[in-house]
């Protein structure tokens, strides 16, 4: 407790800078409003796959395709990078910037090797099992959900990069707190939706079939 | 260049007015068109490709182009000053809103000048949205300039929802909001629920065409009734999206001008609130004859009737509102009243198509011409000229013409019940829709002929309003606060047009009607919630219309990747997603300035409040 009083007292920052201002806590109702949205967005992406992941047409199916091992380890790389994730906010609150700025960089650390990982799985697809996006309608809902899930999670690497560059240069003031706050929700969000996507399109693909 | 960079609602308002009033002329001239080539059996006026290209880009363009931002330009004029706050929550994204909303829309018309505009239908069904019956670029327009537009539209709902959670004034609890605030509110929360649905669709779409995908395409295993799920899962609430600011709309105007408070004030709140819930549930009613069986259509078309309960409890409280009132008939109430029979038998034909037996005969018939008509147009376009005559003196500090305002009243609705009362009966005895022309003597004739008509007496009442718009601007600027004398609420208690920063102090609200009650208790102007201090605003930026630049160019890329120039370098920047990225690269660049340079805003001192001679 000692210690948190502190370095508050040093960084003259209130206790969660990201609620301090006005416009800061507009940005979070804002973000939570616009998470909403994209909820709406996945779900239907969801009942979208949902409805065509047996429409395999002369393509392979999903329990062909498949390997749960690789997903697995993706999916546990994406968690941990939430915790991560996690770890920094608590590191903004006790207003220790080092510490923020570490825990961000392994967030962005582990987006990376999920990325990497997905990208490797696309390339294995398309190039062993010929299976593309126009391969049939069950290709097509696939790619479109992973491929916008992994397009969130490359929009959030490129952003939670510049905050970090901001914070960086300017410290952890009024203005970037709520920046760094609304990332990490996104983060968590699209992270959630990764464990769907794990749920829905591996489990249920490889498992069921 | 001010216009370019505005962030103040205000301003954004009066954009978003004149690009609307834009392309509602342009769907205007379309449905012209069309009512020409309908106007007599047999008429070769326009081809039969030409047709669908006018129907679908007629419906497209008024409903998210037309009647969408006008109905944005009432919300920005107006809700900031209900609620009493001194501008939305994010000025930034309001002007995005605004400029992604233009530049789609100018996208979308573009495909008429570039090979074809879209010819599937303004609901763009598959197959016919398919490449292999709409071979132009038209549907690609559709999708891709939808796509951008409809970012605007949902940017523009976060930033209602947020402004009206958090900047209401002190004292102004959710029930002592004006209605309007409240069917803006409700409207926003639909928003922010269907339009990613038809993001998502669009995006299905467009892959289909553009990158070969196989949702829709039955040989690939596709389903085209998926899209139409999709579609009516957006496109059901997006008709209540349009209704429930009209309805708000009407609120306002038919207690001002009986001088009385909202009859029923918390069952309408109530009754918007349940409307926007059996909004999301009814969508399958426009799918009855696709075969989802009986079950299906039952249940769907209870649900769909049950719309009526809520719909029902709001006209008989605009109805005990004016009774016993003091009724004013100016141009904007006129406009409120004659909404509402009109509005009531938009809604009785809805009953009538929502009972899915009945529906196999209507469907795809000109009854359900009629019917969306008399909703959209007899609902939602009478609220929108009730509501500019109502809020035109607090835009622009100048009161309408009257004289001229009753003439459009009585021009337009007279021709509207001419074009469309009858296009009922043209439903009944058989006309089907979407179909270019029609043999004579089989009982379409007469009919269609009026109905010609009517659609140019329409037209004649818009051109009045025109006028009147441009004689208003001869006058000079500065009614007083309260032009009606009758207003009730916050925003008749500044100066008309309203300073900048709109209130000098944040009033303090002190029960439904705020302004009406003050002004009861014999007060001239609301009590300050705050003493008299610099106020904080934000700046002007160029940003939000780059990034709009930048998706126009990134959405024109997409569609031509596949497209054969006979050029090679023309191939060489498209077939390679160059142009794309160059596209994202300005929009995601603009991104990242604005991040990177926090706007600090500007501030307005007291001394100078005074000095601009605001009495608010
Ligand atoms: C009491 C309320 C309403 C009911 C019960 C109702 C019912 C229906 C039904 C069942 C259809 C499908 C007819 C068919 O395609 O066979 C339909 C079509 C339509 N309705 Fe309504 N409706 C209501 C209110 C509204 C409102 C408020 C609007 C707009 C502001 C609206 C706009 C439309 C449109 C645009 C279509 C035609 C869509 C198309 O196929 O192009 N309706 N309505
Ligand atoms: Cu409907």
């Amino acid at each position: 407790m000692t210690t948190l009083h502190a370095e508050q007292a040093t960084n003259k920052l209130p206790h969660e800078p990201e609620k301090a201002t006005l416009e800061g806590r507009n940005k979070i109702l804002g973000f939570w409003l616009f998470l909403a949205g994209e909820a709406v967005l996945f779900g239907t992406l969801f009942a979208t796959f949902l409805t065509l992941r047996n429409q395999v047409a002369d393509g392979p199916s999903a329990s062909e395709l498949f390997s749960l091992p690789i997903t697995a380890v993706a999916t546990l790389i994406l968690l941990v990078s939430s915790l991560t994730s996690v770890f920094s906010i608590q590191a903004m609150h006790r207003g220790n910037v080092k510490s923020l700025l570490t825990w961000l960089t392994v967030t962005v650390l582990l987006g990376l090797g999920f990325l990497g990982l997905e990208i490797y799985e696309f390339y294995e697809y398309v190039t062993h099992y010929g299976y593309g996006m126009t391969t049939s309608a069950f290709s097509s809902s696939f790619y479109t959900l992973v491929g916008f899930h992994g397009a969130h999670v490359t929009f959030g690497i490129c952003w939670i990069s510049l905050l970090i560059g901001q914070v960086a240069r300017k410290g952890l003031t009024v203005v970037t707190a709520p920046k760094i706050y609304v990332s990490a929700m996104y983060w968590h969000f699209v992270d959630v939706v990764w464990v769907f996507v794990f749920t829905v399109v591996y489990l249920l693909g490889k498992v069921v079939g | 260049m001010d216009w370019l960079t505005t962030v103040d609602h205000k301003k954004i308002a009066i954009l978003y007015l004149i690009a609307g009033g834009f392309f509602f002329g342009i769907g205007g001239i379309e449905a012209l068109l069309i009512r020409v080539q309908l106007w007599k059996p047999m008429n070769t006026f326009v081809t039969a490709q030409q047709f669908n290209e006018l129907i679908t880009m007629h419906g497209t363009t008024m409903i998210f182009l037309g009647v969408m931002p006008i109905i944005f330009a009432i919300m920005n004029a107006v809700i900031p000053l209900q609620i009493g706050a001194r501008d939305v929550a994010f000025p930034f994204l309001n002007s995005l809103g605004f400029w992604t909303f233009l530049f789609g829309g100018l996208l979308l018309n573009l495909s008429w000048f570039m090979g074809g505009a879209p010819d599937g239908g303004w609901t763009a069904y598959a197959p016919l949205s398919s490449t292999t019956y709409s071979t132009t670029h038209g549907v690609d327009f559709y999708t891709i300039g939808l796509q951008i537009a409809g970012l605007g539209t949902l940017i523009g709902g976060i930033n209602f929802l947020a402004t009206i959670i958090t900047m209401r004034a002190p004292g102004m609890s959710f029930m002592r909001m004006p209605m309007f605030t409240w069917t803006t509110f409700v409207t926003s929360a639909m928003i922010l629920f269907a339009f990613p649905a038809i993001a998502v669709g669009l995006v299905l779409l467009s892959f289909d065409r553009i990158l070969g995908a196989n949702f829709f395409n039955v040989a690939g295993g596709g389903n085209p009734v998926l899209w139409q799920h999709i579609f009516w899962i957006f496109g059901h609430p997006e008709v209540y999206i349009l209704i429930l600011p009209a309805f708000g709309i009407i609120s306002e105007v038919v207690s001002t001008f009986s001088r009385k408070r909202l009859f029923g004030y918390s069952s309408m709140v109530f009754a918007t609130i349940l409307i926007a819930f059996l909004g999301f549930m009814v969508w399958a009613h426009h799918m009855f004859t696709t075969g989802m069986g009986p079950v299906a259509n039952a249940l769907f078309a209870i649900a769909t009737m049950l719309i009526a309960v809520p719909t029902g409890i709001k006209i008989f409280n605009w109805l005990f509102t004016m009774w016993g009132g003091q009724i004013t008939f100016n141009t904007a109430s006129l406009f409120a009243i004659g909404f509402v029979p009109t509005f009531v038998m938009g809604g009785v034909t809805g009953v009538m198509l929502g009972s899915a037996p009945a529906d196999y005969q209507f469907h795809d018939t000109y009854f359900v011409v009629a019917h969306f008509h008399y909703v959209i147009v007899g609902g939602l376009v009478l609220g929108l000229f009730s509501g500019l005559h109502y809020w035109w003196p607090k835009m622009f500090g100048r009161v309408l013409n009257e004289t001229l305002g009753k003439i459009e009243f009585w021009t337009f609705i007279i021709g509207f019940h001419l074009t469309f009362f009858l296009q009922h009966f043209l439903g009944l005895v058989g006309m089907q829709r979407r179909v270019f022309t029609y043999l004579p003597n089989q009982g379409f004739d007469l009919m269609n002929m009026l109905s010609t008509v009517g659609a140019f007496l329409m037209g004649v009442g818009v051109i009045l309003f025109l006028v009147n718009v441009v004689i208003t601007a001869r006058k000079p600027v500065g009614v007083e606060n309260d032009p009606w004398g009758d207003g009730r609420t916050l925003e008749w208690a500044i100066p008309s047009p309203p300073p900048e920063y709109n209130f000098k102090q944040l009033p303090l609200v002190r029960g439904i009607d705020a302004y009406w009650k003050e002004k009861m208790a014999g007060h001239k102007e609301m009590t300050p919630a705050e003493p008299v201090g610099s106020i904080h605003m934000p700046s002007p930026t160029i940003i939000p219309f780059v990034m709009s630049v930048g998706l126009f160019i990134a959405g024109l890329g997409f569609m031509f990747t596949t497209d054969d120039f006979g050029n090679s370098f023309l191939n060489f920047l498209f077939n390679n997603y160059i142009v794309v990225i160059i596209g994202l690269g300005i929009t995601f660049g603009s991104m990242i300035v604005h991040s990177l340079y926090d706007d600090a805003g500007w501030h307005i001192e007291p001394e100078e409040i005074d000095g601009k001679g605001a009495e608010a």
